[in-house]
């Protein structure tokens, strides 16, 4: 076996064997029970909140909890916009780069605010350290942000009938210092050893080796690259993101980084399984879940590993693959595997460029990010995952003519209306942007950066990027213009905030209802067979809502393709 | 909605001490033990000092060449081409750069061109080449400088670096550490 394929395979497994127990940790966090980091943490975290005035044990209503997450988050988006704006003046600013305009500062902080890191300057001249510092933190709370969601989901799944569901603020700030805070230490010192920069020193003059003058840029690289893996962010400290070879210096800071990605989607799944005390539902979902990962990442790796017909014909030798955009101490397999990863989780990140990806890879990376709930982001791939279960309950009671039960509470019209507008509301953000796009194209085809049915694509990847808060992009579009800065902010508000309120809101409703204890009629909503119910669920809404569209981009490219 | 105001600012400015902070300068001081001191990983050669792992440009036929950059390896910026794999504008810069590449190397055939030299890297600043790379060059060098094939070959066995553990990724060289070693071949 080769060793591009084995890295591949140890990354994988690395993952998993770090998830069980990480798992096991979160939902014990999420219980409030005692951990190993309590005689640490325990006095900060109640000096932080006897300072603000919170009471950390005290128990909202889910309503209450969905309230203060939007203030909270609101206070963030104020803060990012007046720092972005004004970073000429601000401190910590070496190589005085400019402050961000309006529309620009406002994509920006939308999209750290909303896990998703679009991106429309580029980290070495469009952003001060202050900039980059703040924006770290905000990868923080966003993560924090979405995994306080999952857990009022948790809570509120658990056997019984609840009024409370925890406290937002206290899950907040626990997700912060007890799982991102350790993980991303842990994590920077390894990559510091891998030779990732770490400094407060502005661009360094170099000379080559020919006698070219040079400028590098660096920063504090090192503390940014963790929160971006381990948060499912994504947002690169520099312009070409993980391809840069100070943000991944080698194979090595390539599998970390990768592990470091999938790790909480991984965890988050394992936990739900503990907390709920229904461990085997866990793994149908884990192993539904990492079906239809492999079917995305397994052509993936193999087509950009085969490489580019279309230079194969040129008569060179094209063992190395599609490398295009590729970095060779990654090489393509890598690449391959790495793009879907990052698509399936809500990470967006990249190794490789997309944009210079093969058709159907780019077809993939689409679906996976329009599907959006493999894995999924922190916590946020629970909360989606959760609306095809309940999609999936409604359905097979149809079919079996029984009353739709899951975890022990009836499902009624009320979930229902609910699960099926945030399901459609995915698509519409998708299709309708894209449209839009294509309708005006006085804003839009100046910034395409390839002909044909590829400069559709970009167009229909950047606004499902931003609907499934991703952050990836098929980069050669030129989407620093008020067009895509203004209606991507808005695709990237609505495809997360919605996405969260739906699924708390029926995990909430169901939570008060009363109990029904399981009998012979009720519906097993824990196995294999139930898991298929909900992956062809996932894949007829998926596949139906966003067949025409990538039959416009990838598909016709593909077949247009000598 | 009130409620929460305060609260939200006070924890919100808490939190950032913290998280953009104290985490930062913690890693700021284990810096200091790191490579570079938190420079990354730097080469000092002949009183002058190099990134080991950004790339440089090398257009002159007596080097290894490293590979074609969207950036023109200008390190203050990064990026790849972003274009498309049957983008007709880019397949004829591939074919350019082909055509252009037998004519530095007239000893060597077609099929011996690995793609990693006619393709742009996703940083423009790719520090490697691949090992097909390296040695398909080597019969240029060695007529430019008078060195024989094989100490060439030589050379670049000796310069390559093995997948991590021997296990995992690609094997790869860097080639500014070949350079200099080739430089420092007499």
């Amino acid at each position: 076996m080769n060793t591009e394929i084995l890295g591949i395979l140890a990354m994988f497994l690395i993952t998993l064997l770090l998830a069980l127990p990480l798992g096991k940790y979160i939902a014990r966090i999420y219980d409030g029970q005692r951990t190993f980091l309590d005689p640490v943490l325990g006095p900060v975290e109640r000096l932080f909140f006897r300072i603000s005035g919170i009471d950390p044990n005290e128990g909202w209503s889910w309503q209450k909890n969905l309230v203060a997450l939007l203030v909270i988050n609101g206070v963030w988006f104020l803060l990012g916009m007046f720092i972005l704006m004004n970073m000429n003046w601000l401190p910590l600013n070496p190589d005085h780069n400019p402050s961000q305009g309006a529309h620009l500062a406002f994509n920006t902080t939308i999209s750290f605010l909303v896990n998703c890191n679009l991106q429309h300057y580029s980290g070495e001249s469009g952003i001060s350290y202050l900039g980059q510092l703040y924006l770290m933190f905000l990868q923080f709370t966003t993560a924090a942000t979405g995994m306080a969601g999952a857990a009022l989901l948790f809570r509120a799944l658990r056997k019984g009938t609840h009024k409370t569901y925890g406290n937002f603020f206290s899950d907040y700030l626990k997700t912060c210092t007890r799982i991102l805070l350790p993980l991303c230490l842990v994590m920077g010192v390894m990559l510091l050893f891998c030779g990732t920069p770490m400094t407060m020193e502005g661009k360094q003059q170099m000379t080559g080796l020919q006698g070219d003058t040079l400028q590098v840029s660096t920063g504090p690289v090192a503390a940014f690259v963790p929160i971006k893996h381990l948060g499912t962010n994504g947002g690169g400290f520099f312009g070409a993101n993980s391809a840069h070879p100070l943000e991944n210096p080698g194979y090595g800071s390539n599998m970390i980084e990768m592990v470091a990605q999938m790790l909480i989607p991984f965890a988050m799944i394992f936990a739900f399984g503990i907390f709920i005390r229904r461990r085997r539902m866990a793994w149908v979902i884990f192993g539904v879940m990492t079906l239809g990962f492999l079917a995305l990442a397994v052509p993936n790796t193999y087509m950009e590993a085969k490489g580019n017909p279309a230079i194969a014909h040129m008569g060179i030798g094209n063992q190395l693959g599609n490398m295009e955009g590729k970095e060779v101490r990654l090489g393509a397999a890598a690449a391959g595997y790495w793009s879907i990863a990052t698509t399936v989780i809500s990470t967006g990140s990249i190794n490789s460029m997309h944009d210079s990806h093969m058709p159907l890879s780019g077809m993939n990376e689409l679906l996976a990010m329009m599907i959006n709930c493999f894995y999924g982001g922190c916590g946020v791939g629970i909360l989606n995952y959760f609306i095809f279960i309940i999609l999936a309950v409604f359905i097979s009671g149809l079919m079996v003519g029984r009353t739709p039960e899951f975890l022990g509470k009836k499902i009624e019209a009320r979930e229902m209306k609910i699960a099926m507008i945030i399901a459609l509301l995915h698509p519409l953000l998708i299709l309708a942007g894209t449209a839009l796009a294509a309708a005006f194209p006085q804003y839009t085809t100046g910034t395409l950066n390839n002909p044909g049915f590829h400069g559709f694509s970009e167009m229909l990847y950047e606004y499902t990027s931003s609907a499934a808060n991703n952050g990836s992009g098929f980069e050669g579009l030129g989407d620093n213009t008020p067009w895509w800065n203004i209606t991507t902010g808005f695709v990237l508000i609505l495809g997360r905030f919605l996405p969260i309120i739906g699924p708390v809101a029926i995990a909430g409703i169901l939570g008060s209802k009363k109990y029904i204890p399981e009998s012979a009629g009720t519906l097993q909503t824990d196995t294999p067979t139930f898991g298929f119910m909900t992956l062809a669920v996932i894949a007829i809404v998926a596949a139906l809502a966003f067949f025409p569209a990538l039959t416009l981009g990838p598909i016709a490219e593909f077949f247009s393709s000598k | 909605m009130k409620q929460f105001l305060w609260p939200s600012i006070k924890l919100t400015l808490l939190s950032l001490l913290l998280l953009s902070g104290v985490y930062t300068l913690i890693l700021l001081g284990v810096a200091q033990l790191a490579p570079g001191k938190g420079k990354g990983e730097l080469i000092a050669w002949k009183g002058k000092t190099y990134y080991a792992n950004i790339g440089q440009s090398f257009t002159d036929d007596r080097y290894f060449w490293s590979r074609p950059s969207a950036v023109g390896y200008n390190a203050s910026g990064s990026g790849g081409s972003n274009k498309g794999p049957n983008n007709p504008e880019y397949l004829q810069t591939v074919k350019d750069r082909i055509d252009s590449f037998l004519v530095h190397n007239p000893d060597i055939g077609r099929a011996q061109i690995p793609v990693d030299l006619v393709t742009a890297s996703g940083s423009g600043l790719d520090p490697d080449i691949s090992l097909q790379a390296a040695k398909v060059q080597a019969p240029r060098i060695a007529r430019l400088r008078g060195i024989p094939e094989t100490s060439l070959l030589a050379l670049i066995d000796k310069q390559t670096e093995q997948p991590l553990l021997g296990l995992f990724g690609p094997a790869k060289l860097n080639v500014l550490r070949l350079n200099m070693a080739l430089d420092n071949l007499k």
